[in-house]
């Protein structure tokens, strides 16, 4: 609301809001603006040249097609994970609802560190399945299969936590309308309520995509950081960082924060287009 | 003849109650319930007396020391400060609002490695803003001081967007009632909309000391890592993992996953309150 429209009384001195948003602004330049600054400028602190040879040498690339298959696989999963989840919770009445839709958002309380403890206690060398696993000689840890996972348990809330309430909101209305027309299940769901949740579903699939991509700590544990391999964004920011090849790392880490741009922008526009 | 059946099974005429609840029972305990339970499975490795020597042990009580200090400082600063950005994004008109807005959610996008090294490299000693900081004394990268910095950027979106809503529905013309009778605009501030914002002040503050428990990536490229003063509890149980003490690192993670989920309980009470008072209040008018 535009202060101007506020009677005197009812709003601050000028010299009181001038002051709040400053102080505003400079915490949050001291937190946000000069972090996001300092990004772009160390990148291309060696030169644009240094920059496309950073992104382009051979484990960069490697790194970045290893990031877009993990987020091609776990965000897949975790969109019918959080259709599946939305659709149960928001159209069923049953028993210990409550207590699943606290399952669901468990991920979020567990430290990324434990969240890739537990899939090394279950799948690596000594863990639950290790033998068995290397008995039938199938690679979890230290490997790409355990990169997925543990990506899509850190991820798996994000669809279904935008989904939840947005259906639960909207009620069956209408696709009990479409069930006494004749409407199959699979119909409803393609024509009637799909369409009603697009914007939250894409917002969802986009910040799923975009932890998906930048996980660190779930990724670092269960990655063994074998350059080239098993080795994601994050994981080769992390790499050159303590390499020293600074201009490298935020060279790599511009993409990532690009990314993060990106997320945000498109956040911004689904909520303009919905408002 | 199938709506009548679902009926009983889910007491709703809509169809899939199986598939649904079924996909998603079998995902939970594929992907988060039967991994989760290792942590129970592999702490029975130990004694209880083993256990115990290893969760009291001077380095491990001194990371929870620095984790929950740390985490509670950071979301102290974060519930002022949010609230103060808050009021300013809702309530001023000024050039650039609408992108401030839209940035606030950068920790949410943002990888924390890459929040990570990017702090470490402003706050260090000849960081942008670290080299006007150490004539003054203060020293915030590789210090526990740079733990709370990071942990203030991870949960920085927390209390502003729990505040938000809360500002935009409050009625106009309770603030204005209060001028009316004479109220200052702090006093109506402090007595009338304060009461209001406080709980969700209250539940973006335990967010964002959730969230800020178990960070991992922003924290270790800025927080020195010495054993003892900087080291917070998940690089612990890190490098207890990559020493293969996997029983050591269990048992601590264990301690730590019980005070997360006692977190998760407050935060779900805060919630529902908030959400019967809501409903208690529409139903008043």
């Amino acid at each position: 609301m535009p202060a101007g429209k506020r009677t005197r009384a009812l709003s601050e001195p000028p010299a009181v809001r001038r002051l709040l948003i400053g102080a505003a602004l400079v915490f949050l330049g001291f937190f946000l603006f000069v972090p996001l600054l300092l990004v772009f400028v160390k990148a291309f602190a060696a030169g644009a040249a240094a920059y496309w040879a950073a992104i382009r040498e051979p484990m960069a690339t490697a790194a970045i097609r290893l990031t877009l298959l993990t987020a091609a696989i776990a965000v897949p999963m975790n969109l019918l994970f959080g259709l599946a989840a939305a659709w149960a919770v928001s159209k069923f009445r049953f028993r210990g609802k409550n207590l699943l839709v606290t399952l669901i958002d468990l991920p979020f309380a567990v430290s990324p560190v434990v969240s890739g403890m537990i899939y090394v206690l279950l799948f690596g060398a000594h863990g639950v399945l290790g033998p068995w696993l290397a008995a039938h000689d199938v690679k979890i840890i230290f490997a790409v299969p355990g990169i997925v996972l543990a990506t899509m348990f850190v991820t798996s809330p994000l669809v279904a936590r935008e989904l939840i309430p947005i259906m639960q909101a909207q009620g069956n209305d209408e696709e009990e309308a479409a069930l006494t027309l004749g409407a199959s299940g699979w119909k409803i769901f393609r024509r009637v309520s799909l369409p009603k949740i697009r914007w939250g579903l894409l917002y969802g699939v986009v910040l799923c995509n975009a932890r998906a991509m930048g996980e660190f700590g779930a990724v670092s544990v269960v990655s063994g950081h074998i350059r080239g391999l098993t080795t994601t964004l994050p994981l080769h920011v992390e790499i050159l960082y303590n390499e020293y090849q600074f201009a490298a790392a935020f060279a790599v880490a511009s993409l990532l924060t690009l990314l993060a741009l990106v997320t945000l922008a498109l956040k911004s526009l689904i909520e303009w287009r919905t408002r | 003849m199938r709506a009548a059946g679902s009926r009983f099974r889910g007491g709703s005429v809509m169809p899939g109650f199986g598939l649904s609840l079924g996909f998603t029972l079998l995902y939970l305990a594929l992907i988060i319930l039967i991994p989760l339970s290792t942590v129970v499975l592999k702490t029975f490795d130990l004694t209880w007396g083993r256990f115990w020597e290893t969760v009291s042990a001077p380095r491990a009580l001194a990371a929870y020391r620095l984790s929950l200090g740390a985490s509670c400082l950071g979301a102290a600063i974060n519930a002022g400060f949010g609230l103060l950005v808050a009021w300013v994004l809702e309530r001023y008109e000024f050039a650039g609002r609408r992108v401030v807005d839209a940035l606030v959610d950068l920790p949410f996008a943002l990888p924390t490695a890459v929040a990570g090294i990017a702090l470490a490299s402003i706050y260090a000693g000849n960081g942008w803003i670290g080299r006007w900081l150490e004539p003054l004394g203060i020293k915030v990268a590789y210090q526990p001081l740079g733990v709370v910095v990071a942990l203030t950027f991870i949960g920085l979106p927390f209390v502003v967007r729990t505040v938000q809503p809360v500002l935009r529905d409050l009625d106009p013309e309770v603030e204005a009632a209060a001028a009316s009778l004479g109220a200052s605009r702090w006093q109506t501030f402090r007595k009338v909309m304060l009461p209001e914002l406080m709980p969700a002040v209250a539940t973006g503050f335990v967010l964002a000391f959730a969230r800020a428990l178990g960070e991992y990536g922003s924290v270790i490229f800025i927080a020195g890592n010495m054993p003892l003063r900087s080291e917070i509890t998940p690089l612990l149980i890190m490098i207890k993992l990559e020493q293969y003490d996997y029983a050591g690192a269990t048992a601590i993670a264990l301690v730590f996953l019980l005070v997360s989920f006692a977190l998760l309980f407050v935060i779900n009470l805060l919630a529902w309150r908030r959400s019967r008072r809501m409903a208690a209040a529409e139903m008043g008018t």
